[in-house]
């Protein structure tokens, strides 16, 4: 399957299309890069289950042709763990907003990486939410403008790679929009990760966080993407340790994946000795 | 370009919403807004297939096909 080129059709449901996203949405990006992971890895559609909350980036799973599940808000990785623990085969993909992973699903997002099941968990951070008309979310951070904050925000943002790492994740890691490449190499690695993973993904939202920001339009935040970013144990980030590091965090394999430890103990209960 | 390559830009102007990154980002000046403000390939002839506009199309409008003349049917 993966001798074959390319083709984006393959994998979506045309009818859709164009998709909703405004023009110059980087989700439309990481939607490329997904499908180009999901054919470099040679998966068949019928192996994955996409599970997704509210949320423009939560829309994704509408429009690839896999399993999809639209759920409710912030409650994806808990159907996903559902899902996942009933059939184990399945290659569990979760993308969710900044606000769908942090705020909303803020529990779901720690317990099910504490728990290291075998989820691929990809947030787009574009810093707001942007279907409900942009409000601040928990990433936006301090001294930014929303439709919620016309004097400035207060609230600190959260790292999610920070938190992803404390919280138990096995892989985490972040990328970018503008890296298209980079970013679709890590969902590569995040979808054959055996355990919970993150990828972090900045994405822009011209729309509503660039235009209360004064950032520009989508081609500008790509390019501040490019300036504002490195990647680890490079030079631009020796000389400039305050960037936003891309690339990956962490890779552990050595925590055992919740559906596995769960059919141990099964076989335990099975042979009826408590 | 290489000697007879020819690279094909399959633009779905229905797709394409115009935000311009496609343009912005290509390294060889290849594409340009048509009066329509949609994508268009206004010198294919200097593409060189790098892909980064197909990569980077937030609406997936973009299908760049490479042809190499005479060596596609051998191959088969």
């Amino acid at each position: 399957m993966t001798k074959q080129v390319f083709n984006f059709k393959d994998y979506i449901r045309p009818r859709f299309f164009p998709h909703m996203w405004c023009p110059g949405c980087g989700h439309g990006i990481v939607l490329g890069a997904l499908l180009r992971a999901v054919h470099e890895l040679g998966l068949d559609k019928n192996e994955i289950v996409m599970t997704s909350g509210i949320g423009c980036s939560s829309r994704i799973s509408g429009y690839v042709d896999f399993h999809s599940l639209h759920t409710i808000h912030g409650r994806a990785l808990a159907f996903a763990t559902g899902v996942k623990l009933s059939k184990p085969n399945l290659k569990a993909i979760v993308p969710m907003g900044d606000g769908d992973a942090l705020a909303i699903g803020g529990n779901h997002f720690i317990h099910a990486a504490r728990r290291n099941i075998d989820i691929t968990a990809i947030v787009m951070n574009n810093r707001i939410y942007g279907m409900t008309g942009g409000q601040f979310s928990p990433l936006s951070g301090s001294g930014k403008k929303a439709t919620t904050a016309p004097y400035l925000t207060i609230d600190r943002s959260f790292d999610v790679v920070e938190l992803a790492k404390s919280a138990g994740a096995t892989f985490v890691a972040r990328s970018t929009v503008y890296h298209a490449t980079e970013c679709k190499d890590l969902i590569k690695k995040g979808i054959s990760h055996k355990g919970f993973s993150l990828v972090e993904i900045l994405t822009q939202c011209p729309t509503y966080y660039g235009r209360k920001n004064k950032e520009g339009d989508a081609v500008q935040m790509m390019e501040s993407y490019k300036a504002n970013t490195a990647k680890i144990g490079s030079k631009k980030l020796e000389k400039d340790p305050g960037l936003i590091q891309r690339g990956v965090f962490v890779d552990n394999k050595d925590i055992p994946e919740y559906c596995e430890a769960y059919d141990k103990i099964i076989e335990t209960a099975m042979k009826g000795k408590a | 370009m290489g000697k007879g390559k020819t690279v094909k830009h399959l633009i779905d102007k229905e797709w394409c919403k115009g935000c311009g990154i496609c343009i912005h980002f290509c390294p060889k000046n290849v594409l340009e807004f048509d009066k329509h403000d949609k994508a268009d390939a206004a010198r294919p002839e200097d593409c060189i297939a790098c892909k980064l506009c197909e990569l980077r199309c937030p609406d997936l409008a973009i299908q760049i096909i490479e042809d190499q003349e005479g060596e596609n049917e051998k191959q088969e």
